[in-house]
Protein backbone atom coordinates (compact mmCIF):
# COMPACT_ATOMS: atom_id res chain seq x y z
CA UNK A 1 0.00 0.00 0.00
CA UNK A 2 2.95 2.43 1.12
CA UNK A 3 4.80 1.59 -2.27
CA UNK A 4 1.59 2.16 -4.13
CA UNK A 5 1.48 5.27 -2.44
CA UNK A 6 4.72 6.24 -3.37
CA UNK A 7 4.41 5.29 -6.61
CA UNK A 8 1.46 7.11 -7.15
CA UNK A 9 3.45 10.55 -5.52
CA UNK A 10 6.59 9.96 -7.72
CA UNK A 11 4.40 10.00 -11.34
CA UNK A 12 2.25 13.17 -10.20
CA UNK A 13 5.55 14.77 -9.09
CA UNK A 14 8.00 14.09 -11.95
CA UNK A 15 6.11 15.53 -14.69
CA UNK A 16 4.98 18.80 -12.54
CA UNK A 17 8.85 19.25 -12.21
CA UNK A 18 9.86 18.56 -15.98
CA UNK A 19 7.41 21.07 -16.70
CA UNK A 20 8.62 23.64 -14.46
CA UNK A 21 12.19 22.98 -15.53
CA UNK A 22 11.09 23.20 -19.06
CA UNK A 23 9.42 26.88 -18.22
CA UNK A 24 12.50 28.06 -16.67
CA UNK A 25 12.72 29.65 -20.17
CA UNK A 26 10.78 32.92 -18.40
CA UNK A 27 13.53 33.68 -15.85
CA UNK A 28 14.41 35.80 -18.06
CA UNK A 29 11.85 38.25 -19.19
CA UNK A 30 13.05 40.15 -22.49
CA UNK A 31 11.97 42.38 -25.13
CA UNK A 32 10.24 40.96 -28.14
CA UNK A 33 12.93 40.38 -31.14
CA UNK A 34 12.55 42.67 -33.73
CA UNK A 35 11.95 40.32 -36.25
CA UNK A 36 8.83 39.20 -34.68
CA UNK A 37 7.78 42.71 -36.05
CA UNK A 38 8.60 42.72 -39.16
CA UNK A 39 6.97 42.29 -42.10
CA UNK A 40 8.58 38.64 -43.71
CA UNK A 41 7.42 37.33 -40.11
CA UNK A 42 5.97 34.40 -39.84
CA UNK A 43 8.56 32.56 -42.47
CA UNK A 44 5.98 29.98 -42.55
CA UNK A 45 3.96 32.17 -44.26
CA UNK A 46 6.13 31.84 -47.36
CA UNK A 47 8.37 28.65 -46.80
CA UNK A 48 4.99 26.27 -45.83
CA UNK A 49 4.72 25.17 -48.91
CA UNK A 50 8.52 25.31 -50.44
CA UNK A 51 10.76 22.01 -50.53
CA UNK A 52 13.42 22.83 -48.21
CA UNK A 53 16.58 22.95 -50.25
CA UNK A 54 19.75 21.99 -47.73
CA UNK A 55 22.32 23.01 -49.87
CA UNK A 56 24.62 25.60 -49.34
CA UNK A 57 24.32 28.53 -51.69
CA UNK A 58 23.78 31.82 -53.00
CA UNK A 59 20.41 32.76 -52.66
CA UNK A 60 17.92 34.92 -54.82
CA UNK A 61 15.66 35.59 -52.45
CA UNK A 62 17.00 37.18 -49.19
CA UNK A 63 19.80 38.41 -50.93
CA UNK A 64 20.52 41.21 -48.75
CA UNK A 65 21.31 38.75 -45.89
CA UNK A 66 25.13 38.98 -45.63
CA UNK A 67 26.98 37.51 -42.97
CA UNK A 68 30.02 39.77 -42.23
CA UNK A 69 31.99 38.94 -39.30
CA UNK A 70 30.34 36.03 -38.25
CA UNK A 71 32.38 32.95 -39.88
CA UNK A 72 31.10 33.95 -43.19
CA UNK A 73 32.71 30.98 -44.84
CA UNK A 74 31.75 28.02 -42.47
CA UNK A 75 28.51 29.64 -41.91
CA UNK A 76 24.93 28.43 -43.43
CA UNK A 77 21.31 29.68 -43.08
CA UNK A 78 20.65 26.26 -41.93
CA UNK A 79 23.00 26.28 -39.29
CA UNK A 80 20.79 28.34 -36.80
CA UNK A 81 17.24 28.69 -38.71
CA UNK A 82 15.87 25.23 -38.19
CA UNK A 83 14.86 23.90 -42.13
CA UNK A 84 11.78 21.88 -41.15
CA UNK A 85 9.93 24.74 -38.85
CA UNK A 86 11.00 27.90 -40.49
CA UNK A 87 9.35 29.67 -37.56
CA UNK A 88 11.80 28.50 -35.08
CA UNK A 89 16.08 28.58 -34.75
CA UNK A 90 17.91 25.30 -34.23
CA UNK A 91 20.10 24.17 -31.89
CA UNK A 92 22.78 22.06 -32.15
CA UNK A 93 21.59 19.33 -30.23
CA UNK A 94 19.04 19.41 -33.61
CA UNK A 95 16.00 20.74 -30.82
CA UNK A 96 14.47 24.43 -31.65
CA UNK A 97 13.97 27.59 -30.18
CA UNK A 98 11.96 30.35 -30.86
CA UNK A 99 13.01 33.88 -31.91
CA UNK A 100 12.65 35.16 -28.33
CA UNK A 101 14.85 33.24 -26.90
CA UNK A 102 17.71 33.29 -29.22
CA UNK A 103 20.05 33.81 -26.05
CA UNK A 104 19.95 30.00 -26.22
CA UNK A 105 21.10 30.10 -29.76
CA UNK A 106 24.25 32.38 -29.60
CA UNK A 107 24.92 30.93 -25.91
CA UNK A 108 25.65 27.29 -27.43
CA UNK A 109 29.02 29.35 -29.44
CA UNK A 110 29.44 32.51 -26.99
CA UNK A 111 29.82 30.51 -23.72
CA UNK A 112 31.12 33.55 -21.39
CA UNK A 113 29.22 36.17 -23.09
CA UNK A 114 25.80 34.26 -21.86
CA UNK A 115 27.11 33.74 -18.85
CA UNK A 116 27.93 37.66 -18.20
CA UNK A 117 24.50 38.12 -19.79
CA UNK A 118 22.27 36.12 -17.49
CA UNK A 119 24.10 37.61 -14.60
CA UNK A 120 23.43 41.30 -16.16
CA UNK A 121 26.86 41.93 -17.06
CA UNK A 122 26.64 41.86 -20.54
CA UNK A 123 23.52 43.53 -22.33
CA UNK A 124 21.08 45.54 -20.78
CA UNK A 125 18.06 45.59 -18.50
CA UNK A 126 15.65 48.67 -17.92
CA UNK A 127 12.89 47.97 -14.92
CA UNK A 128 13.85 48.12 -11.65
CA UNK A 129 16.57 47.31 -9.80
CA UNK A 130 14.76 45.80 -6.77
CA UNK A 131 12.67 43.82 -8.73
CA UNK A 132 10.95 42.63 -12.58
CA UNK A 133 13.37 44.02 -15.42
CA UNK A 134 13.17 43.12 -19.06
CA UNK A 135 16.36 42.04 -20.88
CA UNK A 136 17.71 43.16 -24.24
CA UNK A 137 17.90 40.55 -26.00
CA UNK A 138 21.35 39.58 -28.24
CA UNK A 139 19.83 40.68 -31.49
CA UNK A 140 18.14 43.82 -30.03
CA UNK A 141 21.73 45.52 -29.59
CA UNK A 142 23.17 42.74 -32.58
CA UNK A 143 22.35 42.15 -35.63
CA UNK A 144 22.90 38.24 -35.69
CA UNK A 145 24.44 38.06 -39.19
CA UNK A 146 27.08 41.23 -38.89
CA UNK A 147 26.85 41.51 -34.85
CA UNK A 148 29.66 44.12 -34.49
CA UNK A 149 28.36 46.61 -32.57
CA UNK A 150 28.03 49.33 -35.60
CA UNK A 151 29.80 52.88 -34.68
CA UNK A 152 26.83 55.97 -33.97
CA UNK A 153 26.96 60.04 -33.88
CA UNK A 154 28.14 60.97 -30.58
CA UNK A 155 25.18 63.76 -28.83
CA UNK A 156 26.81 67.10 -28.77
CA UNK A 157 29.55 67.85 -26.58
CA UNK A 158 28.87 70.39 -23.74
CA UNK A 159 29.38 74.46 -24.23
CA UNK A 160 32.84 75.31 -23.09
CA UNK A 161 32.85 77.94 -19.87
CA UNK A 162 32.05 81.22 -21.18
CA UNK A 163 29.95 80.08 -24.04
CA UNK A 164 25.71 79.87 -24.05
CA UNK A 165 23.79 78.07 -26.34
CA UNK A 166 22.05 81.05 -27.61
CA UNK A 167 25.51 82.53 -28.98
CA UNK B 1 10.30 82.84 39.11
CA UNK B 2 10.55 85.36 36.57
CA UNK B 3 11.85 84.21 32.80
CA UNK B 4 15.43 86.02 31.59
CA UNK B 5 15.67 87.68 28.46
CA UNK B 6 17.95 85.67 27.19
CA UNK B 7 20.68 86.42 24.30
CA UNK B 8 18.50 83.62 22.07
CA UNK B 9 15.42 85.60 22.72
CA UNK B 10 17.20 88.64 21.43
CA UNK B 11 18.91 86.99 18.47
CA UNK B 12 15.35 85.94 17.43
CA UNK B 13 12.94 88.89 17.62
CA UNK B 14 15.89 90.86 16.29
CA UNK B 15 16.15 88.16 13.26
CA UNK B 16 12.36 88.43 13.17
CA UNK B 17 12.63 91.97 12.51
CA UNK B 18 15.09 92.12 10.08
CA UNK B 19 13.46 89.49 8.02
CA UNK B 20 10.12 91.53 7.83
CA UNK B 21 12.28 94.36 7.03
CA UNK B 22 13.91 92.13 4.18
CA UNK B 23 11.55 89.77 2.77
CA UNK B 24 8.78 92.26 1.46
CA UNK B 25 11.43 93.65 -0.91
CA UNK B 26 11.72 90.04 -2.30
CA UNK B 27 8.67 88.00 -1.92
CA UNK B 28 8.06 86.96 -5.43
CA UNK B 29 10.87 84.57 -5.29
CA UNK B 30 10.89 83.41 -1.72
CA UNK B 31 8.78 83.05 1.02
CA UNK B 32 8.43 83.49 5.01
CA UNK B 33 8.57 80.19 5.85
CA UNK B 34 11.20 79.48 3.13
CA UNK B 35 13.10 81.82 4.84
CA UNK B 36 12.74 80.48 8.20
CA UNK B 37 12.73 76.82 6.79
CA UNK B 38 15.36 74.80 9.64
CA UNK B 39 17.47 72.51 8.15
CA UNK B 40 15.81 69.36 6.31
CA UNK B 41 17.41 66.74 8.33
CA UNK B 42 16.02 68.49 11.68
CA UNK B 43 12.27 68.62 10.32
CA UNK B 44 9.33 66.97 11.83
CA UNK B 45 6.92 64.75 8.98
CA UNK B 46 4.85 67.17 9.32
CA UNK B 47 7.28 69.98 8.59
CA UNK B 48 8.40 67.77 5.31
CA UNK B 49 4.60 67.21 4.33
CA UNK B 50 3.78 71.11 4.53
CA UNK B 51 6.80 72.11 2.71
CA UNK B 52 6.55 70.01 0.22
CA UNK B 53 2.92 70.79 -0.42
CA UNK B 54 3.89 74.20 -0.63
CA UNK B 55 6.68 73.49 -3.10
CA UNK B 56 4.13 71.46 -5.44
CA UNK B 57 2.10 75.06 -5.17
CA UNK B 58 4.89 77.12 -5.96
CA UNK B 59 6.67 75.06 -9.13
CA UNK B 60 3.35 74.25 -10.60
CA UNK B 61 2.20 78.28 -10.46
CA UNK B 62 5.97 79.25 -11.94
CA UNK B 63 6.28 76.59 -14.59
CA UNK B 64 2.10 76.40 -15.28
CA UNK B 65 2.38 72.06 -15.35
CA UNK B 66 1.72 70.10 -12.02
CA UNK B 67 4.65 68.74 -10.12
CA UNK B 68 4.77 66.39 -7.86
CA UNK B 69 7.76 66.90 -4.82
CA UNK B 70 8.39 63.95 -3.01
CA UNK B 71 10.82 63.38 0.18
CA UNK B 72 11.46 59.24 -0.32
CA UNK B 73 13.79 58.22 2.67
CA UNK B 74 16.53 55.95 1.93
CA UNK B 75 15.57 52.23 2.19
CA UNK B 76 16.66 49.97 4.81
CA UNK B 77 19.10 47.59 3.97
CA UNK B 78 19.90 49.42 0.99
CA UNK B 79 23.58 51.07 -0.21
CA UNK B 80 23.52 51.93 -3.54
CA UNK B 81 26.40 51.23 -6.11
CA UNK B 82 27.27 51.33 -9.59
CA UNK B 83 29.70 49.96 -11.89
CA UNK B 84 30.83 51.04 -15.11
CA UNK B 85 31.91 48.70 -17.74
CA UNK B 86 35.15 50.69 -19.79
CA UNK B 87 35.40 48.34 -22.50
CA UNK B 88 31.94 48.63 -23.25
CA UNK B 89 31.43 52.42 -23.49
CA UNK B 90 31.67 54.05 -26.65
CA UNK B 91 31.59 57.90 -25.62
CA UNK B 92 28.49 58.16 -27.30
CA UNK B 93 26.73 60.86 -24.24
CA UNK B 94 23.30 59.53 -24.32
CA UNK B 95 23.87 59.29 -20.59
CA UNK B 96 24.91 63.01 -20.37
CA UNK B 97 21.08 64.05 -22.09
CA UNK B 98 19.02 61.17 -20.63
CA UNK B 99 20.76 62.51 -17.44
CA UNK B 100 19.88 66.11 -18.65
CA UNK B 101 15.89 64.85 -19.35
CA UNK B 102 15.64 63.62 -15.93
CA UNK B 103 17.26 65.85 -13.45
CA UNK B 104 16.14 69.53 -14.72
CA UNK B 105 19.58 70.89 -14.65
CA UNK B 106 19.78 74.33 -16.57
CA UNK B 107 19.93 74.18 -20.38
CA UNK B 108 21.39 77.66 -20.39
CA UNK B 109 23.80 78.13 -18.84
CA UNK B 110 24.48 74.86 -19.81
CA UNK B 111 24.76 72.44 -16.61
CA UNK B 112 25.48 69.17 -17.06
CA UNK B 113 25.99 66.01 -14.25
CA UNK B 114 27.60 63.45 -16.19
CA UNK B 115 31.31 64.46 -18.16
CA UNK B 116 32.39 61.69 -20.63
CA UNK B 117 36.63 61.93 -20.70
CA UNK B 118 38.46 60.12 -23.81
CA UNK B 119 41.33 59.17 -23.14
CA UNK B 120 44.40 57.96 -25.00
CA UNK B 121 44.46 54.46 -25.49
CA UNK B 122 47.43 52.88 -23.33
CA UNK B 123 47.05 55.30 -20.37
CA UNK B 124 45.25 56.31 -17.95
CA UNK B 125 45.89 60.15 -17.48
CA UNK B 126 43.08 62.54 -16.33
CA UNK B 127 44.76 65.65 -16.76
CA UNK B 128 45.10 65.45 -20.18
CA UNK B 129 41.40 63.66 -21.08
CA UNK B 130 38.84 65.29 -23.61
CA UNK B 131 35.73 66.00 -22.72
CA UNK B 132 34.82 68.22 -25.90
CA UNK B 133 35.76 65.50 -28.41
CA UNK B 134 33.11 65.71 -30.86
CA UNK B 135 33.72 63.75 -34.24
CA UNK B 136 31.24 62.10 -36.57
CA UNK B 137 31.22 58.55 -35.18
CA UNK B 138 32.00 57.11 -31.88
CA UNK B 139 34.26 55.16 -30.28
CA UNK B 140 37.41 56.63 -32.39
CA UNK B 141 40.33 54.56 -33.73
CA UNK B 142 42.74 54.98 -30.45
CA UNK B 143 40.62 56.23 -27.81
CA UNK B 144 38.45 54.81 -24.81
CA UNK B 145 35.71 57.18 -23.02
CA UNK B 146 35.37 57.53 -19.11
CA UNK B 147 32.32 58.96 -17.82
CA UNK B 148 32.57 60.66 -14.86
CA UNK B 149 29.62 62.11 -12.78
CA UNK B 150 29.40 62.22 -8.55
CA UNK B 151 31.34 59.22 -7.10
CA UNK B 152 29.45 58.77 -3.93
CA UNK B 153 31.82 58.71 -1.81
CA UNK B 154 31.67 56.71 1.20
CA UNK B 155 33.82 59.24 2.88
CA UNK B 156 32.86 62.53 1.14
CA UNK B 157 35.33 65.36 1.42
CA UNK B 158 32.33 67.74 -0.10
CA UNK B 159 30.37 67.10 2.99
CA UNK B 160 33.20 67.85 5.20
CA UNK B 161 33.70 71.07 3.50
CA UNK B 162 30.18 72.27 3.41
CA UNK B 163 30.04 75.03 6.45
CA UNK B 164 26.70 75.12 6.91
CA UNK B 165 25.62 71.07 6.85
CA UNK B 166 23.78 72.03 3.44
CA UNK B 167 25.06 68.18 1.92
CA UNK B 168 25.27 65.16 3.71
CA UNK B 169 25.24 61.38 2.81
CA UNK B 170 22.06 59.58 3.48
CA UNK B 171 22.18 56.22 4.79
CA UNK B 172 21.58 54.28 1.56
CA UNK B 173 25.10 56.00 0.41
CA UNK B 174 23.57 58.78 -1.90
CA UNK B 175 25.03 62.33 -1.15
CA UNK B 176 22.09 64.75 -1.36
CA UNK B 177 21.93 68.24 -1.37
CA UNK B 178 19.57 70.75 0.48
CA UNK B 179 19.10 73.70 -1.68
CA UNK B 180 17.24 75.44 0.52
CA UNK B 181 19.89 75.55 2.94
CA UNK B 182 22.81 76.01 0.44
CA UNK B 183 24.32 79.31 0.49
CA UNK B 184 26.45 79.15 -2.49
CA UNK B 185 30.11 79.38 -0.83
CA UNK B 186 31.09 76.65 -3.17
CA UNK B 187 33.21 75.02 -0.84
CA UNK B 188 31.86 71.61 -1.70
CA UNK B 189 32.70 72.47 -5.10
CA UNK B 190 36.35 72.65 -4.27
CA UNK B 191 36.51 70.04 -2.52
CA UNK B 192 35.22 67.18 -4.32
CA UNK B 193 38.15 65.30 -6.53
CA UNK B 194 36.08 64.45 -9.39
CA UNK B 195 34.53 67.81 -10.56
CA UNK B 196 31.44 66.33 -10.13
CA UNK B 197 29.65 68.97 -8.19
CA UNK B 198 27.59 72.64 -10.15
CA UNK B 199 26.90 75.75 -10.07
CA UNK B 200 23.93 77.57 -10.34
CA UNK B 201 25.72 81.24 -11.79
CA UNK B 202 22.02 82.36 -13.01
CA UNK B 203 18.28 81.42 -12.48
CA UNK B 204 18.38 78.06 -14.33
CA UNK B 205 16.43 78.08 -17.81
CA UNK B 206 14.46 75.19 -18.73
CA UNK B 207 11.95 75.08 -21.42
CA UNK B 208 8.02 74.16 -19.69
CA UNK B 209 7.88 71.20 -22.00
CA UNK B 210 11.42 69.60 -21.06
CA UNK B 211 10.56 70.08 -17.02
CA UNK B 212 10.57 66.72 -15.36
CA UNK B 213 7.70 66.78 -13.06
CA UNK B 214 8.01 63.72 -10.89
CA UNK B 215 10.90 65.22 -8.29
CA UNK B 216 12.43 64.65 -5.25
CA UNK B 217 13.28 67.68 -2.58
CA UNK B 218 16.62 65.87 -2.07
CA UNK B 219 16.87 65.54 -5.92
CA UNK B 220 15.48 66.86 -9.72
CA UNK B 221 12.96 69.46 -8.25
CA UNK B 222 13.62 72.65 -10.00
CA UNK B 223 16.98 74.36 -8.59
CA UNK B 224 17.40 78.45 -7.69
CA UNK B 225 20.11 80.91 -8.81
CA UNK B 226 23.12 80.50 -6.27
CA UNK B 227 22.91 76.72 -5.45
CA UNK B 228 25.05 73.96 -6.46
CA UNK B 229 23.97 70.53 -7.76
CA UNK B 230 25.04 67.06 -8.84
CA UNK B 231 24.26 63.52 -9.17
CA UNK B 232 22.35 61.76 -7.04
CA UNK B 233 21.83 58.48 -8.68
CA UNK B 234 18.43 59.66 -9.30
CA UNK B 235 17.25 59.87 -6.09
CA UNK B 236 13.65 60.59 -7.65
CA UNK B 237 13.65 56.73 -9.53
CA UNK B 238 16.39 54.76 -7.20
CA UNK B 239 14.64 54.94 -4.08
CA UNK B 240 11.54 53.88 -5.69
CA UNK B 241 13.26 51.21 -6.96
CA UNK B 242 13.96 52.01 -10.66
CA UNK B 243 17.33 52.44 -12.35
CA UNK B 244 18.62 55.68 -12.61
CA UNK B 245 17.99 57.14 -16.28
CA UNK B 246 21.62 56.96 -17.34
CA UNK B 247 21.19 53.18 -17.22
CA UNK B 248 18.16 52.72 -19.25
CA UNK B 249 19.97 55.44 -21.66
CA UNK B 250 23.12 53.55 -22.64
CA UNK B 251 22.96 51.92 -25.51
CA UNK B 252 25.68 49.51 -24.88
CA UNK B 253 25.19 48.44 -21.27
CA UNK B 254 28.34 49.60 -19.93
CA UNK B 255 26.25 51.28 -16.80
CA UNK B 256 25.39 48.67 -13.75
CA UNK B 257 23.59 49.64 -10.61
CA UNK B 258 22.26 47.78 -7.35
CA UNK B 259 22.11 47.30 -3.85
CA UNK B 260 25.49 46.46 -2.85
CA UNK B 261 23.81 44.52 0.37
CA UNK B 262 22.12 41.91 -1.93
CA UNK B 263 23.77 39.27 -2.53
CA UNK B 264 22.02 38.08 -5.46
CA UNK B 265 22.39 41.92 -7.18
CA UNK B 266 24.27 42.23 -10.41
CA UNK B 267 26.74 44.99 -8.77
CA UNK B 268 27.32 42.29 -6.75
CA UNK B 269 28.24 39.96 -9.28
CA UNK B 270 30.52 42.52 -10.89
CA UNK B 271 32.54 42.92 -7.55
CA UNK B 272 33.11 39.15 -7.15
CA UNK B 273 33.85 38.68 -10.57
CA UNK B 274 36.03 41.23 -12.36
CA UNK B 275 38.90 43.34 -11.19
CA UNK B 276 37.30 47.11 -10.45
CA UNK B 277 38.96 50.29 -9.76
CA UNK B 278 37.70 53.66 -8.17
CA UNK B 279 38.71 57.14 -9.76
CA UNK B 280 41.63 58.63 -7.18
CA UNK B 281 41.59 55.56 -5.22
CA UNK B 282 44.84 57.22 -3.07
CA UNK B 283 42.72 60.23 -2.09
CA UNK B 284 40.67 57.93 0.65
CA UNK B 285 36.96 59.06 -0.54
CA UNK B 286 36.12 55.58 -0.99
CA UNK B 287 33.52 55.76 -4.05
CA UNK B 288 30.35 53.78 -4.69
CA UNK B 289 31.01 53.73 -8.21
CA UNK B 290 33.37 51.66 -9.98
CA UNK B 291 34.98 51.24 -13.35
CA UNK B 292 35.65 47.73 -14.87
CA UNK B 293 37.09 46.37 -17.80
CA UNK B 294 34.55 42.93 -18.82
CA UNK B 295 36.76 43.05 -21.88
CA UNK B 296 40.82 41.90 -22.64
CA UNK B 297 40.28 44.65 -25.69
CA UNK B 298 38.05 46.78 -27.50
Amino acid sequence: MKKALLFIIIFTICPLTAATAGSNNNDYPAYPPKILSSELFPCSSCHAGMEPNILKRELTFHGEVKIIGHAEHERWCLDCHDARDRDKLRLINGSTVGFDRLFRLCGQCHGPTYRAWRAGVHGKRTGRWDGQKQYYLCSSCHDPHSPRFKALAPEPPPVRPGETIRN
Amino acid sequence: MKKRFSRRDFIKITAVGAGAAVIPGCSNTITWEEFFQTNFKEMSPQEIKHLLAGLEEKYTKEYGVKFTVKATPAREGVVFGYALDLSRCIGCRRCVYACVKENNPSRDVQIQWIRVLRMKKGEFNLEESEHYYDPDKVPEDGYFYVPVQCQQCENPPCVKACPVKATWKDPDGITVIDYNWCIGCRFCMAACPYRARKFNWTKPLIPKDEMNTDTHYLGNRPRMKGVVEKCTFCVQRSRDGRYPACVEACPVGARKFGNLLDKESEIRYILENFRTFRLKEDLNTQPKFFYFFSLGWG
